[in-house]
Order: structure tokens, then sequence, then C-alpha cells
């Protein structure tokens, strides 16, 4: 059973759409569902998570059924079935970033921005989450950002304050 | 200095475009394959080279290529594994992103050798980046003449895509990956039939790793006899290694296979030792899912012959006493880690990755993961160590895929040599409840014993 407390009714633009028909051409005919994981991350990149209303949307653009799109956006982890923060911080928490301090950090982002793992800070900004193996090994701690997936390596408490100062300017001036 | 084929020009500025790429002799294998070799020409010099699959199984790649089924009228693929997550593991992340067109020229190459007309590189989702900086290398392949219709008036036709994955480890296993591919969870499938006879769309396919595609290009160039004369025995060529950890230098290096594990640790060319000055204590050789080593059986073996990064050196002993080369993630802890912790860590990776289909794996990774939260924060009880080695053993073997194995060898190798570090963590509850982040406790591995 899907747990999704909030649903967003969207629409999806022209360009978004044309998107679609572009990555729905790469595949033979009738394979159109193999457009399906990367329709999904264009949705995301726009609405910032995947409302039910969304990917019934994207079923219907697919011509398959609803449940084919909740099995997949459950499965995988980079999509979300909830509103984050506006950025998502997502830290490698995997052995060899640990073995480098990735656990520090992780303790430094909750003290920093105030909200447990999963959460958002009030102002609607922030989120933050462990993830699994982010393949930077040699340059860790590392954490990502979507939906481009910025990768920051080599972390430190103090270039985690820098980046979130960096982000709450970036997000002042595009208000 | 050892011989690169991969990342010869990994300094030149500007190696990303296809304009510095062709300049430096890029897709010369192309030109040679298209214009003067026949596509079972390409496949005979893959198996000339001795080349063994680099994602992690080492299986030979012209043999898995000979595999493959041709019915009239069927359209055959090929499919890059680029869903790079095992811990540990980096080099694809990085040759993608330092010299695409390595990667684009190799899939021409094998793509014709297969007689494949659509191609898929299937990127794990979160290197979106790197989807950007191969869709813009293959803009420019294709706008050079090396993809589309008629490629260099040669009659052969490729068209070659981006698929980005949803973040699932499992989807590294190659009948996964082609279930993601068609847009479904990434279950592994039953095999048989293997992906060479019912692949993707249930049309016969070829699944290869970045680097092992990416090693067809010098393998064109120079012939599959060139390149056998590199390395040892039955590894041929070079290996990019991720070295991570507790590492001077960490980052990706090209190998020649054969060298001793000694020097790759501590010769500045390569690793330049332990960060810190601190000693090292133990190693994953292959990514996370091989077994640790201690210090003293990664640079030497137990009959006391020096290590060689090579597939048979590694393996030396079997699992007593080796581990595997594995996907060439390469992580050395130090002797402030700690082993347990560690193995907690991996094991809540693979109960986080398993797709849940069979019911060892499934429900086996979340027991172990629980056990061993328990021992690590100093909960444990005295028979947590056998119940430990009872559910791996159960797990080993018993799945349709190997990320039952993965998860079960990690913490086998960890209770067969560092059996005192579980025992100092049961016996010092107190003790490990008041550790911050891991610190160590104890420094020194067990003896090697062989087990009946």
């Amino acid at each position: 059973m899907l747990n999704v407390k909030e649903n967003l009714i969207v629409d999806f633009s022209p360009s978004l759409l044309e998107k679609f028909s572009e990555i729905v051409a790469r595949y033979p005919e009738g394979r159109q569902k193999s457009a399906l994981l990367p329709v999904l991350h264009e949705v995301q990149a726009v609405y910032g998570w995947l409302s039910v209303d969304a990917m019934d949307k994207v079923a219907h653009y697919l011509a398959i059924q609803p449940i084919e799109v909740y099995e997949v956006a459950t499965f995988y982890s980079m999509y979300f079935l909830q509103p984050q923060g506006k950025y998502m911080l997502e830290v490698c928490r995997t052995g060899p970033c640990c073995l480098v301090g990735a656990e520090k950090i992780m303790d430094h982002l909750e003290g920093t921005l105030g909200v447990k793992e999963g959460e958002v800070t009030s102002d609607g900004l922030f989120s933050w989450r462990g993830v699994e193996c982010l393949a930077a090994c040699g340059f860790g701690p590392v954490l990502q950002i979507g939906p481009e997936y910025t990768f920051y390596e080599n972390l430190t408490p103090d270039s985690v304050d820098e980046l979130i100062g960096k982000l709450k300017t970036e997000a002042q001036a595009k208000d | 200095m050892g011989r690169k084929l991969l990342l010869t020009h990994i300094d030149v500025p500007g190696i990303q475009s296809y304009s510095v790429y062709k300049a430096q002799g890029g897709y010369r294998s192309v030109d040679k394959a298209l214009k003067s070799m026949s596509p079972d020409d390409v496949v005979e010099e893959v198996k000339k080279s001795g080349l063994r699959g680099r994602g992690g199984a080492g299986f030979p790649t012209g043999m898995k290529w000979s595999f493959l089924a041709k019915p009239e009228g069927v359209p055959r693929y090929l499919v890059c594994n680029a869903d790079e997550s095992e811990p540990g593991t980096f080099k694809d992340r990085y040759l993608m992103t330092h010299i695409p067109h390595a990667l684009i020229e190799g899939m021409i190459v094998s793509s014709y050798a297969l007689g494949a007309h659509t191609s898929f590189i299937y990127v794990r989702g979160e290197m979106m980046p790197q989807i950007r900086i191969l869709e813009k290398a293959i803009a420019e392949a294709k706008a050079a003449g090396y993809l589309g219709k008629n490629i260099l008036g040669s009659g052969y036709d490729l068209e070659l895509y981006v698929q980005p994955g949803g973040g699932a480890y499992i989807c590294g296993e190659e009948t996964a990956l082609l279930e993601s591919l068609e847009g479904k969870r990434g279950n592994p499938r039953i095999k048989p039939p293997f992906p060479a006879i019912a692949g993707l769309y249930g049309c016969p396919t070829v699944v290869n790793n970045v680097e092992s595609i990416a090693a067809t290009v010098p393998i064109i160039n120079d012939g599959g006899e060139e390149y056998a004369k590199i390395g040892i025995e039955r590894s041929t060529g070079t290996k990019l290694i991720s070295a991570g950890g507790n590492l001077a230098k960490p980052g990706v290096y090209e190998i020649e296979l054969g060298l001793p594990v000694e020097e790759f640790i501590y010769s500045d060319e390569y690793c330049g030792g332990i960060a810190n000055g601190k000693k090292l204590k133990a190693v994953v050789a292959g990514g996370s899912s091989v077994p640790i080593l201690p210090a003293n059986l990664i640079t030497k073996t137990i009959k006391g012959d020096a290590r060689l990064m090579t597939y048979e050196s590694l393996a030396d002993g079997g699992f007593q006493s080796g581990t595997m080369m594995g996907s060439g993630g390469f992580i050395a802890f130090d002797e402030d880690q700690c082993i347990v912790r560690n193995t907690w860590n991996f094991t809540r990776f693979y109960r986080h990755e398993s797709c849940g289909q069979c019911s060892p794996c499934r429900e086996g990774t979340g027991w172990m993961e629980k056990v061993l939260y328990n021992i690590e924060h100093g909960r444990g009880t005295t028979n947590d160590i056998d119940l430990l080695w009872d559910i791996q053993r159960k797990i080993e073997g018993n799945t349709i895929c190997p990320l039952g194995d993965a998860a079960a060898w990690p913490v086998a190798a960890a209770i067969r040599h560092f059996r005192d570090e579980f025992e100092w963590h049961i016996n010092h509850g107190q003790e490990a409840q008041n550790r911050n982040y891991g610190l160590a406790h104890y420094a020194d591995p067990l003896e090697v014993v062989t087990e009946s």
C-alpha cells in the first residue's frame, strides 16, 4: 500500500511532454514502458516529488496501469513519494565514507539544520538523509543534491556549513 | 611507471570533448574495425586478448560474446552496465566523467562485433552529471558520423542511448538491470535462459561493464595478442582499481595486472601508504562483497608468496586465507577502525539493497543486521557469533542472484579473521556502547586457521 499523505494535482507542461516523447522514441515500438524510470526522473525534477496524481498521469501517458508506476516508484530509492525540502542533502553513509567521517557529517547536519533525518526545516529549504554507496569512495565523505545530483566531496563540518550558507543565499536570490 | 591503456590521456586538457579525444588518436578502433574487420574478427581479437569482465565476475568477455544467439530477423542488443554501486568501487564513474568517448568508442566497436543496432548505457540514476556528459559525447560522436545510419560508409547502423537507473544496487546484476531497462522493478530473473539467449525484450543481449567495453578499444587498436602480453597468466591487460578508505592517496589507478599488492598500497606511484602514518589493519580488495583480509594476508599468501593484483593471486587460499579481485574496489582500514562496526555497516547496505525476491536474502540480511547492530552497540550475547555464522551459511548459494552471497561473505570473513573483536564487543558491552564512531580496541587479527 502506498504510504502517501498528500497528493498534488499536476498538469504536465508542453515542454515536459516533449521530453517524454523524446525519451519514448528511444525504444522499439510497443516497448514504451522502458521510458518509465527516465520519465519519473523528469517529473520529479519539476515537482520535487511524485504525487499519486503525477504517477497516474505518467501511467496514462505510457498506456500502462497505475500499479506498474507505483511498483517502480516504491522500489527505487531515488523517487520521493512525499514533499521534501527544496534542497535534499543526501549523505553517503556506507562503509568507505564512514571510514573517513561520514557519520560525523550526518551528526553535524542534524545539529546545524535542527531536523532529524527525513524531516523538512521550517522554512521548507532543507531535508537530509543518509543514502547507500554513492560510488565516490575515494573522495569521501560525500553528499549529493538533486535534481542535478551535484556532488560535494571530501566534506568537513566547515565545508558543510559553507554549502548550507551558499544554498540559503541561492534560495533567497531566486525568491 | 605502469603502462596505461584506458587512462592514457587522462591529463590532456579537454579530453572530455570529441575534438581533443579524436586528436589524441580516438576512434581509430572504429575506423579499423568497420573498414577492415568482420564482426567475427573483432570477437576473435577480444578472445585472444584474454580480457575478463571488469565488473566483478571476471568471466572471459570474448567467450561471453560468442554465446550470443543470432537468430535471423531478431534484434540483438548490447547493454553497458554502468550501474556502479558496489561499496568501494568508483572507477566507472571516474572513466565516464573524464574520458566519456573511450566508452562511446568501445560501445561502437562492441556493438558492431555483436551485430547490435540499438545499444544502451544503463547508468545509475545518481550519476546525473555523468549521464549529461555521456549524452553530450554521444551527440558529438553522432555529428562526426560515428553513430547513426551507415557509419563511415560501412553500411552499419547504430543508435546509442543512455538510460538512467533509479537508485538500486541490485540493478548492477545483469538480469535485474534488464528488468529495470524494461521499466520494471529490478528483480533478477532466474537463469537460464541467460541474456545471450533471452535478454532485453526477450532478445539476445550482452551486458558488459563500462571498463570491459572501454578495454576493447586498445584491444582492437593494438591486437588481442599485444593486450595479452600485459599481465600474468589468465590475468591479462590492465585494471582500474578504485582505492579508498584510510589511504594516503585514495583515487582511481590503472595498474598492469600482476602488480604486487604491497607495492600498490605503499608505493608513491599509487596509494602512498596509509593516511596519517598509521598502520594497515585490513583490506577489502574487490568491493564490499569480497572477503576482508587482515594486513598480513593481503600482502602475502598463506604460503608466504607476495600477493599480486591478479584474479588468481588474490583468490589464492580460497575464502580461508584469500579473497577476490571483484570489481577492483580496494578499501583500506587503518589500525583504528572497528571491523564489527564496518561489518554491521556493510550488512545494513545489503539489507537495504536486497530486492526482497528470495526469502533467505530478504529475511537473512535484516536478521544479520539486527544481530550485528546489537553486538556493535554492546548488547550482543554469547551465541550471537554462532548465530551470525549460521545465518550467513543459510543465505549463501540459496538465492536467485549473487546478492545473497555478497551479503554473506563479508560477515563470514569478518568472523573468520577478526573473531576476537566480536567477542570483545560481547564481553565489554558498556565500553562498546561508550565508543564514538567505532574507534578500535583491537589492532591484531587472529592467526589464520583452516576450517575443517
